[in-house]
């Protein structure tokens, strides 16, 4: 497996070799474009994939498969493109991606890496660097460790969603629905301890708790 | 109240629910009347239907069918929305089962717990929220009163007084004059005007460049002086002048019929005005008789009003401590309310009052700036926690960000209020 969810921030430093990746991605690219000009062909253009909900950029007509799973909340982060491009079939039904797979990990830690070069938004994160970044905060692991309550989760994610959008669409600001507990948790004590630079998110995470940010963690990360 | 057949019916059909909710059914469902469908009132009807999941019954009263928002209103000035874009029908609300009552409440019986409304109909409540936002002060500048608001509009609530303004400053003559008069402390949006006076500037460089701009501000000091500023010197260099206080702008009356706005006795005549007079409560509050002075206090812990504990009002209308009035904060405020009023009426667990703002202002294309704070209730009142402000010398790739991240912040807001 290329990352579970606890080091996903970790171990993306070294998601891959970005270079081997440009090659390999010659595989791709008869159907799909990336990189400064890129636009639809057979497939859409990748530019920005990371962290982007399936079947969300316009002008590109998605299969239904694509779509539904849209619907459903798939957001194509590290771990969705990993089991994607393994096997396209495996994660999506009905697709048009007419693509065996990758079997080795190793190629398609690569390609994601290449890809994650053309996408501003790893975790759909705006001021997060384009290719990922050691993990930010060493939290200890009981503060990893908590369970987060839900209904408190639900009361305080009022105040998120003022800008945040509930049903995980993004548009000039994130999505934070269905991220893995933990990287949820890592990204809010990076703003509370102002690693992550953005000003109304330090001002936000500052006064959450470690059950706090948690509670957030468990109701976002369950929200269809 | 009176035991109708629905209600009849819905006891017997609803045994199940009333074994689990004992309390609520045996009370009949307790009914909550909100009054006023902006980003407090539809906020909080929205909230507490879907949270109480039919244990609460929640009327919505809101004149208007279609609510323009007056939050972005300006970038329709500036002609970065349309005029639709602001536009929001009930619908949603509907949907998640609030009953949208489309009337004037012309009347509060605080006693008899009822709401009158200008239909005839009478709404009984358990408890009731007002979220009316703001009024004008009469007479706060000589001249003006709301029948010359065509003449000189206000535009400070979304509609068609926004349409009007923007129509007023395109027919203006060529080189013409442009007049805002902006309004006292405190009033909805503090970065309002001076927004408002940044995309009057980009509709006018566009299509009339010639124009002048005077803004005559009875205030020393204002939301984002410095970001507005440097942005008018930046983008607009010479078309805006602001009189303030010591030129005598808080010495300040119009004659609409004539087209003058006189200083301190200097007469100025000007192509189209803005007048955007001192504010007050809604006016259904001062008829409940829950204001002090112009607002209505209210308790920060649940939003309630310092003077009956049934009421809770929220957003522009309220005198609440530091936040600003904005409707963001009254999407915040709503929230905190919801909670206390599904804990008071269905014994729901309540949290920790908790509120945030932020406002973005849009100084020219891709030039957005924001200012933002937290805040927490304290027994005197809402108390500011943390808080920043955009910064001046800020790179052009941040400030066209932030301004994407108000376009994301609208859909999110109004997404928030209408389901």
């Amino acid at each position: 497996m290329l990352c579970t969810p606890a080091l996903a921030e970790q171990e993306a430093v070294e998601i891959g070799d970005a270079e081997r990746g440009a090659i390999l991605f010659e595989d791709c690219a008869s159907c799909h474009e990336v990189g400064a000009g890129a636009e639809d062909r057979i497939g859409p253009h990748l530019n920005g994939i990371f962290g982007r909900k399936a079947a969300a950029h316009d002008g590109y007509p998605y299969s239904d498969g694509i779509q539904r799973a849209g619907r459903d909340g798939l957001v194509w982060d590290l771990r969705r493109l990993d089991a994607y491009i393994e096997n396209p079939k495996a994660l999506v039904s009905g697709t048009r991606m007419n693509f065996a797979g990758y079997d080795d990990p190793k190629d398609r830690a690569d390609v994601l890496a290449y890809l994650r070069s053309f996408s501003d938004n790893p975790q759909n994160i705006p001021e997060a660097q384009p290719t990922a970044r050691p993990r930010e905060v060493e939290l200890p692991p009981e503060t990893l460790a908590i369970v987060g309550d839900p209904e408190y989760g639900e009361y305080l994610s009022s105040e998120c969603t003022g800008c945040h959008q509930r049903d995980g669409s993004a548009q000039g600001i994130p999505s934070i629905t269905q991220w893995p507990a933990e990287d949820f948790a890592i990204a809010m004590h990076a703003y509370k301890r102002k690693i992550r630079p953005h000003p109304v998110m330090q001002m936000m995470a500052s006064r959450l708790s470690d059950e706090e940010i948690a509670a957030l963690a468990a109701y976002f990360g369950a929200l269809d | 109240m009176t035991l109708n057949r629905r209600h009849f019916l819905g006891t017997a059909v609803g045994t199940a629910a009333a074994l689990s909710a004992p309390m609520v059914m045996a009370a009949g469902t307790p009914r909550v009347v909100v009054i006023g469908g902006g980003a407090g009132g539809a906020t909080a009807a929205r909230y507490i239907a879907k949270d109480s999941k039919g244990e609460i019954e929640v009327t919505l009263v809101e004149p208007t069918r279609s609510y323009y928002t007056c939050f972005f209103s300006n970038l329709y000035i500036g002609g970065f929305q349309e005029i639709g874009d602001l536009a929001h029908s009930y619908g949603g609300l509907a949907a998640s089962g609030v009953n949208v009552v489309h009337d004037w409440a012309t009347g509060i019986d605080r006693d008899a717990k009822t709401v009158t409304l200008a239909g005839g109909g009478v709404l009984p409540y358990d408890r009731l929220i007002l979220s009316p936002g703001i009024d004008f002060v009469d007479e706060s500048v000589p001249g003006w009163d709301l029948s010359a608001q065509n003449a000189m509009p206000h535009a400070y609530k979304g509609g068609s007084q926004t349409e009007l303004l923007k129509a007023q400053i395109l027919a203006m003559p060529e080189g013409g004059r442009f007049a805002m008069v902006a309004p006292p402390n405190p009033y909805r949006c503090p970065p309002g005007p001076y927004e408002r006076i940044s995309m009057v500037a980009h509709l006018l460089k566009a299509n009339n460049p010639t124009a002048k701009i005077l803004l005559v501000d009875p205030k020393e000091k204002y939301s984002k002086q410095a970001l507005f500023e440097e942005g008018w010197q930046k983008h607009y260099g010479g078309m805006i002048e602001r009189i303030g206080p010591d030129f005598g702008a808080s010495n300040v009356q119009v004659n609409p019929a004539e087209m003058i706005v006189s200083i301190d006795g200097v007469d100025e005549k000007v192509d189209v005005c803005n007048v955007i007079p001192a504010q007050k409560a809604g006016v259904i509050c001062e008829r409940a008789g829950i204001t002090e002075g112009n607002w209505a206090p209210v308790s920060g812990h649940t939003m309630q009003s310092r003077v009956d504990e049934n009421i809770h009002v929220l957003g522009d209308a309220t005198d609440q401590g530091d936040m600003p009035k904005s409707g963001f904060s009254a999407n915040s405020q709503a929230k905190v309310a919801a909670m206390a009023v599904r804990g008071a009426l269905t014994g729901s667990k309540v949290f920790p009052a908790k509120f945030s703002n932020t406002c973005w202002s849009l100084i020219d294309a891709d030039d957005g700036v924001k200012v933002g704070a937290t805040y927490e209730a304290t027994d005197e009142k809402i108390a500011k926690v943390d808080g920043f402000i955009s910064q001046t010398g800020e790179d052009a790739d941040l400030r066209r960000i932030t301004y994407e991240e108000s376009l994301g912040w609208y859909a999110g807001i109004t997404a928030d209020m209408f389901g």
